[in-house]
């Protein structure tokens, strides 16, 4: 298959792991901030390759994972109101919220719809016209152009019974004030292939300039994820770190500006909770009064209310790096991805799901 | 008949269940044993040790392309009786349908059942339909069990396996499951995604006709697909197996549809393939005889058990790493067989 064999091949991978070991003369702990760098690194087995000197944390790239208890509590909340069908990712089906997910709402007759691309949820507001349909926006600027777009055509077919609850959030801030903790001691970062496409390599630039932090922006594919773990490595042992791009069939330095142009349109910063990481300012994205017929929050009168995170659960801990999933309590005992506890070991792309599903003692 | 759709009536045991009985099932599916219409079917003359299994098929949607409800029916318990070196007898056939099924599906699904039966040389000797209220059902349930013989020398199990014995894939993985769940999602994908829905009893025969020592067990790798299977195997070997990503066998198409969709070929299901655990000496002329099948003509040795952490499936990743295979949690996938 086009763009997938060649970077799998392993006469063209192996002498990169070789050009890796060789590449590294100082210490390299990087932390990789996408779901899909997560489960990709663990799928291709290089976490059992890396030469000695070279640490991956996996950062808080999973925006299932990032969704905060009290929202899980809003979704649950709206899902179980009389004419309302929530329309989600699949991923968010079983996120525990403070009390049970959406599963168990629906298992009590809320109308939930696992749907495959917001314009679904579009279709399912055609086709019933007496439930007000919410989408449930979980996502970062991957996909929420997707759901700008939704909005914008649900403007111009004139849909009255659609809406977005955005918790959409965005990666360069929060970035920085976590970069900005001296305790994760990251010295380098693979950048996320996926919001880059949209966001820009050119974004990494400030990190560069304020830690001395090595980037790379990086696809998904074995070849891809060497190459960029190498450039990683020699920007850290020569002392000059930058911004490198090794993703261009995907990524430029300005990123998508449609795109851009199309969220600053329909949405406006505000400050949004982070599950592990608290309130951040700026980090969030909410519909701008212009497209208030199409924000659930102001048509369903909705309040957010804090609620705590489960007991034991590290996944505040996990998402920034602190700790790995082998060292909460609940790993692999209490919490599995059939009986979830934390939002990290329910979604396909969280870092405890991962662990579990490829496991780390091979 | 007269009548378009399923009626409640249809179920009541009154005329109405006769007539669709006559006029459908007794049409398609009749055989000396089924024509008495009693209420259980007798088999005469039976000689040696018989396996007995059921199994229930409740798919949507119940046509895809490749196959639909009733032939999944009946290869699918076949292919049951066939894991344990079972020679299928007979089938029974339980419907269950939803009140207003229209009746051209049911003759389409009956006519399905009489041909996967006829070519496979299984009949459906015995059966029951029941049907519910709108609403209590989705469309079309369907029950079926299955009566094999089998060699009682024979003694397959995942128990048996060994360090040293290899696993064969008799062919193609995942095509089964993500033709539904495309199909399901209503995603049109350029190629061709085709269920591999297939009775797998003469591939088994040949086999073990051919190697009766060196087989150690066939398992269908269906729902949970071959990584959950290899895992059970493993599990009650106390052995490892070590796969090799490169070897296993999965259409352009099947991973075209699993990049997009974010799913793993070893997860999904599959209604028309074997896995062979068998004596590593005799594994190369064991591929070369499936090769000779039909339903094998894609197999390839995919793997081996070693004495390595016992339960655990590896997989060697091209840029010769490695990772574990566990089996299917409970991820969101709808139901597909």
């Amino acid at each position: 298959m086009k763009h997938i064999d060649e970077y799998r091949d392993s006469a063209l991978v192996r002498p990169l792991v070789d050009e890796l070991k060789n590449s590294l003369t100082r210490p390299v702990r990087l932390m990789e901030v996408c779901g899909t760098h997560t489960m990709s690194i663990f799928r291709s087995g290089i976490r059992t390759i890396l030469p000695e000197g070279m640490e991956i944390v996996s950062g808080p790239g999973c925006p299932v994972c990032v969704t905060s208890a009290s929202h899980m509590d809003v979704f649950i909340q709206m899902a179980e109101l009389d004419h309302v069908r929530v329309a989600i990712f699949g991923d968010l089906f079983r996120v525990p919220g403070s009390n049970g997910s959406l599963a168990n709402a629906s298992s009590r007759g809320a109308k939930v719809d696992v749907v495959y691309s917001p314009m679904d949820g579009l279709e399912l507001a055609r086709k019933n016209p007496d439930d007000l349909v919410v989408f449930l926006g979980v996502g970062f600027e991957t996909t929420t152009p997707g759901i700008g777009a939704t909005i914008l055509a649900a403007a111009r077919e004139d849909i009255d019974n659609f809406c977005v609850f955005s918790t959409h959030k965005v990666i360069p801030g929060p970035l920085e004030a976590l970069m900005g903790d001296p305790e994760l001691k990251i010295n380098a970062l693979l950048c996320p292939g996926h919001v880059s496409a949209i966001i820009g390599a050119g974004a990494y630039q400030p990190l560069v300039d304020k830690f001395g932090l090595a980037c790379v922006v990086a696809g998904f594919e074995p070849a891809d994820l060497l190459k960029g773990l190498i450039l990683l490595a020699r920007q850290v042992s020569s002392g000059k770190p930058q911004v490198e791009n090794i993703y261009p069939r995907v990524v430029s330095w300005e990123g998508n500006r449609r795109a851009q142009a199309m969220l600053e349109e329909i949405f406006e910063p505000v400050d949004m909770e982070w599950r592990g990481l608290g309130m951040l300012p700026r980090s969030g994205l909410a519909i701008r009064d212009k497209y208030a017929r199409f924000d659930a929050e102001k048509r369903l009168d909705i309040t957010v209310i804090k609620v705590e995170e489960p007991k034991g659960c590290l996944c505040g801990a996990i998402l920034k790096g602190r700790n790995t999933p082998p060292e909460c309590p609940l790993f692999k005992s209490r919490c599995t991805p059939a009986m979830p506890i934390g939002p990290c070991m329910v979604s396909s792309e969280g870092t405890c799901a991962a662990y579990y599903k490829y496991g780390q003692d091979s | 008949m007269s009548d378009k759709t399923i009626l409640l009536d249809h179920g009541s045991g009154g005329l109405a269940s006769q007539e669709l009985i006559r006029s459908l099932f007794l049409k398609y599916l009749d055989n000396e044993v089924l024509r008495g219409l009693e209420d259980s079917a007798v088999l005469t003359n039976q000689a040696g040790n018989l396996v007995f299994t059921t199994d229930s098929y409740v798919v949507d949607p119940l046509f895809f392309p490749g196959g639909d409800i009733g032939k999944l029916a009946v290869h699918g318990t076949i292919n049951d009786l066939a894991m344990r070196g079972g020679r299928p007898l007979c089938l029974s056939l339980g419907l269950i349908l939803e009140e207003g099924l229209a009746l051209d599906e049911l003759e389409k699904i009956i006519i399905s059942v009489a041909e996967a039966s006829s070519s496979s040389g299984v009949p459906i000797v015995t059966g029951d339909t029941k049907v519910v209220p709108k609403g209590k059902a989705d469309k079309c349930f369907i029950n079926t069990s299955g009566i094999g013989l089998v060699d009682p020398a024979l003694s397959l199990s995942s128990k048996n396996g060994k360090a040293g014995d290899v696993v064969i894939l008799s062919g193609s993985m995942g095509d089964h499951g993500i033709t539904i769940m495309t199909r399901r999602a209503g995603i049109a994908l350029e190629g061709n995604l085709r269920s591999d829905t297939a009775p797998l009893h003469r591939l088994v025969e040949r086999v073990l006709t051919g190697f009766p020592s060196a087989v150690r067990t066939f398992r269908d790798p269906t729902r949970g697909g071959v990584a959950t299977t290899l895992n059970e195997i493993a599990e009650a070997s106390g052995l490892c197996i070590e796969l090799e990503e490169e070897r296993l066998p999965i259409k352009a198409e099947v991973r075209a549809a699993c990049e997009i969709l974010g799913l793993e070929p070893l997860y999904l299901a599959n209604e028309g393939k074997c896995l062979a655990v068998v004596d590593g000496e005799a594994a190369d002329d064991i591929v070369s005889l499936m090769r000779d099948t039909d339903e094998g003509r894609e197999a390839v040795i995919i793997g081996r058990l070693t004495a390595g952490k016992a339960g655990r499936v590896l997989i060697n990743t091209p840029i010769g790493g490695a990772r574990v295979v566990t089996p299917l949690h409970g991820e969101p996938l709808p139901r597909i067989c």
